[in-house]
Parts: C-alpha cells; sequence; structure tokens
C-alpha cells in the first residue's frame, strides 16, 4: 500500500520550508495543501489541536505536528537515502542543539527587524547577526553544517534565508558585510535542487513582509 | 565506557537538570555530580556552555552537551539498557512533541507564579488548559511510557515536585485534582518509584529560592 502524505503548510512559512525541502531531499511524494491562517480549514484543526498551527505533517491520516520534529520524523522513517542526521550519538546532539539554537534566536530576532523601530530594532538587529556569527563560527570550514551534504541545521536555518530581503531593507543593513560566510553557506544550499525548487523567490516573501506591514499598521 | 568519564554540571533545584539525573540512574550510569551556583555561574559552566551558559551541561569524556531534553536522547542512544523513548517513530514524534510542550507549560506556570493581574491570569488560564490536555494523554496508563518510567515522564516530572510549590507561592491551582485524576494517580507513581524517591530537591531551599528569583524580577521590571 502506497504511503499517503500530506503536508498542511503556508508558503512564506520558514517552518513549512523546512518539511518541504526534507520531503524533497528524500524523494517522498506529498500532497501540499496551502492553508489560508485567517480561515483555517477543519483538517488543521483537527491535525492540530492544540497549537492550531502550520505545518503539520499528516503520514497516512496520522499528524505530527513541530518542524523539527517531523523533519527528524522524516529522517527516521524514510531512512533509505539523505539522512539528515548523523548516526553518532554526540553529534546528533549536536545537531540538534543547534537547530534549537536556530529556532531559539533567528525567528524571534528576524520578526522584530521587520516590525519594530528605534531602539527595539536596533536590539534585534544585533541579535540577529551576533546569532548569525556564532553560526558561522560552527560551520567553520565545512560546506555544510551536515559536512559534505546537507544535514539537520542546514535543512533548519536556510528557509530563513527566503526572509533576508525583508530583514535588509526594513532593517538598513547588509547581511553580506556582516557576514559574508553566511551568505555563501546559504548561496551553497541554495544550488541544491531539493532546496531551491522547495523556496519561494526573496521577492516574493519581501513583497509579502510588505503586504502584512500594511495590514497590520507598520509604516 | 569508565563511569569517571561522565560529569553532570547542575543545579540542585533545576526540575530540567534533575531530569537528567533520574535518566542516568534509571540506566544504572555511574556519574560526578558538579553543583553549579546558577548565581554566580563558574568558569567551567561558560566554558562547557558557552552560549546559554546554563546548566544542566553533560559531560561523557572530552564530548559536552547541553539542553536537558537533547541530554536525555543521547543519553538514551548511548546507554541501550532501560529504553527511554518509544521504539516506533510516529510514538517518538509524539513523546517529542508532549515533551515540548511540557517546557512550554513549565515556563507558563512559572510565569503565573511570578506575574500580576491581567498578564497572570492569562499565563495562568493557558496553563490550566494544557494540563487538561495531559489529563487526556496519561487516562489509562501508569506512566507516559507505559508499564515503566520513560522519556515523557521524566519530561513531566516537574509537575511532581516543583509545580506543588509554585503553586502554593503563587496563591493559584494549575493542577485541579478533581479535573486531572489521571495525572494525580501518575503524581503517586511516579514519586514512588525507587530510583525516583530517593533524587528529590529539598523542599525549604525551593520555596526560598522562588522568593529570591520573584525579589529579582521585579527589582528589575519597575511596575508603572
Amino acid at each position: 500500500m502506497a504511503d499517503q502524505v500530506i503536508l498542511l503548510d503556508f508558503w512564506p512559512s520558514p517552518f513549512g520550508m523546512r518539511l518541504r525541502i526534507a520531503l524533497a531531499e528524500k524523494g517522498i511524494e506529498f500532497e501540499y495543501r496551502e492553508e489560508d491562517l485567517r480561515n483555517k480549514s477543519p483538517l488543521l484543526l483537527q491535525m492540530n489541536p492544540i497549537h492550531k498551527k502550520i505545518p503539520v505533517l499528516v503520514h497516512n491520516g496520522k499528524p505530527i505536528c513541530e518542524s523539527l520534529i517531523a523533519v527528524q520524523y522524516i529522517d527516521e522513517v524514510w531512512n533509505h537515502k539523505s539522512p539528515l542526521l548523523p548516526s553518532d550519538p554526540y553529534q546528533r546532539s549536536q545537531a540538534r542543539f543547534w537547530a534549537d539554537y536556530v529556532d531559539k534566536k533567528i525567528y524571534d530576532a528576524g520578526r522584530n527587524i521587520w516590525t519594530k523601530k528605534g531602539e527595539e530594532q536596533e536590539a534585534a538587529k544585533k541579535e540577529f547577526i551576533d546569532a548569525l556569527k556564532l553560526l558561522e563560527q560552527e560551520l567553520g570550514d565545512k560546506t555544510y553544517f551536515g559536512g559534505d551534504k546537507l544535514g539537520f541545521v542546514d535543512v533548519a536555518l536556510i528557509p530563513f534565508y527566503t526572509w533576508f530581503k525583508g530583514y535588509e531593507t526594513f532593517g538598513n543593513f547588509i547581511v553580506e558585510k556582516e557576514c559574508p560566510k553566511f551568505i555563501a553557506w546559504a548561496k551553497r544550499c541554495m544550488q541544491i535542487e531539493s532546496v531551491s525548487k522547495s523556496l519561494p523567490d526573496q521577492e516574493k516573501v519581501y513583497e509579502f513582509i510588505v503586504d502584512i506591514r500594511k495590514k497590520i499598521g507598520i509604516e | 565506557m569508565g563511569s569517571q568519564d561522565v560529569k553532570l554540571l547542575n543545579f540542585l533545584l533545576s526540575p530540567v537538570g534533575r531530569r537528567v539525573e533520574w535518566a542516568l540512574k534509571l540506566k544504572g550510569v555511574d556519574y560526578e555530580y558538579i553543583e553549579e551556583d546558577i548565581f554566580n555561574k563558574s568558569n567551567l559552566l561558560l566554558e562547557l556552555n558557552p552560549v546559554h551558559k546554563k546548566v544542566p551541561v553533560l559531560v561523557h569524556g572530552q564530548k559536552s552537551m547541553a539542553e536537558s531534553l537533547i541530554i536525555l536522547e543521547y543519553i538514551d542512544e548511548t546507554w541501550k539498557q532501560y529504553p527511554l523513548l518509544p521504539h516506533h517513530p510516529y510514538q517518538r514524534a509524539l513523546a517529542r512533541f508532549w515533551a515540548k510542550l511540557s517546557d512550554e507549560l513549565a515556563l507558563g506556570a512559572w510565569r503565573a507564579m511570578v506575574r500580576r493581574g491581567d498578564e497572570r491570569e492569562k499565563v495562568l488560564k493557558e496553563a490550566i488548559e494544557v494540563m487538561e490536555k495531559i489529563e487526556q494523554l496519561i487516562k489509562g496508563n501508569k506512566f507516559f511510557g507505559g508499564n515503566n518510567i520513560g522519556y515523557l515522564d521524566l519530561a513531566f516530572g516537574w509537575i511532581t515536585c516543583w509545580l506543588p510549590v509554585w503553586e502554593e507561592i503563587g496563591s493559584m491551582q494549575v493542577l485541579d485534582p478533581l479535573k486531572c485524576p489521571s495525572i494525580s494517580s501518575w503524581k503517586i507513581h511516579f514519586l514512588n518509584h525507587p530510583i525516583i524517591k530517593d533524587n528529590l530537591p529539598p523542599r525549604d531551599q525551593m520555596i526560598s529560592y522562588c522568593h529570591r528569583r520573584i525579589e529579582e524580577f521585579y527589582s528589575t521590571h519597575h511596575a508603572y
């Protein structure tokens, strides 16, 4: 019996993008369903009753919520190719630690850059850049965080790159000036087909941010 | 793997640090315990966890790692006796989901103890709702792990010992025994487990610690 895989998602969500990349890396066929977050589908509310958020991976009718948990699930179930987590327990703990770090630092600081002004915005920019610099350090001389190939941390982090035009425009800074190694890493990731075909254009995401800002009344 | 190899840097009253101790003891792994004064962080801690500067930190040989739930997975993958996580990937995903929610709930309950007014009411209400969902999760089982203590029991362990102290200090009730009889039963089983009952934090110190943290919070956040 064939696997039935559905992804409940919202196109600009960096968390949803993580799953798109993981599924593409593994060559898994899935049905992509776009959610209207102002009018959530009955399926979404049923599959994620606690948080009512995307992304939700639905595998043969069973939901897996929280993007990093779902990526690990994909890695464990479809373990025949493209392992995302290393096999060594210590290396796995380090990959989980840095993916967790991305979750703790990047989204909120990034969001504050395009929603706040003045001192709050400056503080967010500093936090964001400091986080990227720490990640650059962790990357070191490796091609990817996963070593020679895309790994768990790469998948966790690269989606935020699609939001950079938004961060840079509203924050009035250029990431490449502060963190050139980071940008070099991001560009290498974008060369990978499973990544580039899973991610929206920075321009499209930027337009989305402009739109949201208007809607929530930030001029 | 020599037992001298394993060190745990922790704080006596930390609920998340205690999880790691319980896991090591359940698996029969010997370790050296190093107490950290979190009000006066040591150079060792800053060196071992420069990113977050927090306990617990597990050191195994030359390797050090932080974040309690991540440490639990490392422990489970390294020492195979007394498995903590379920075997099946879907059950593992569920366990990880609820463990993450457990940490969010603990933070919410802590905030409900510290904050005041509308903010406190909001956080308290959310915490109560999540607790009722956890009641549904454990219904019919002795432990979240089934017949034995598992990863999720360790993740929820703070409910047994730390939450009652927070409820008392915050004059609040997050866990209603009438609405959550299964969790109340689970508490008793958990606290009576031979490994757990000899490994619980001292209540009086927990109380003074909470008061100190609350004072600290209000001295840096001026009310207007």
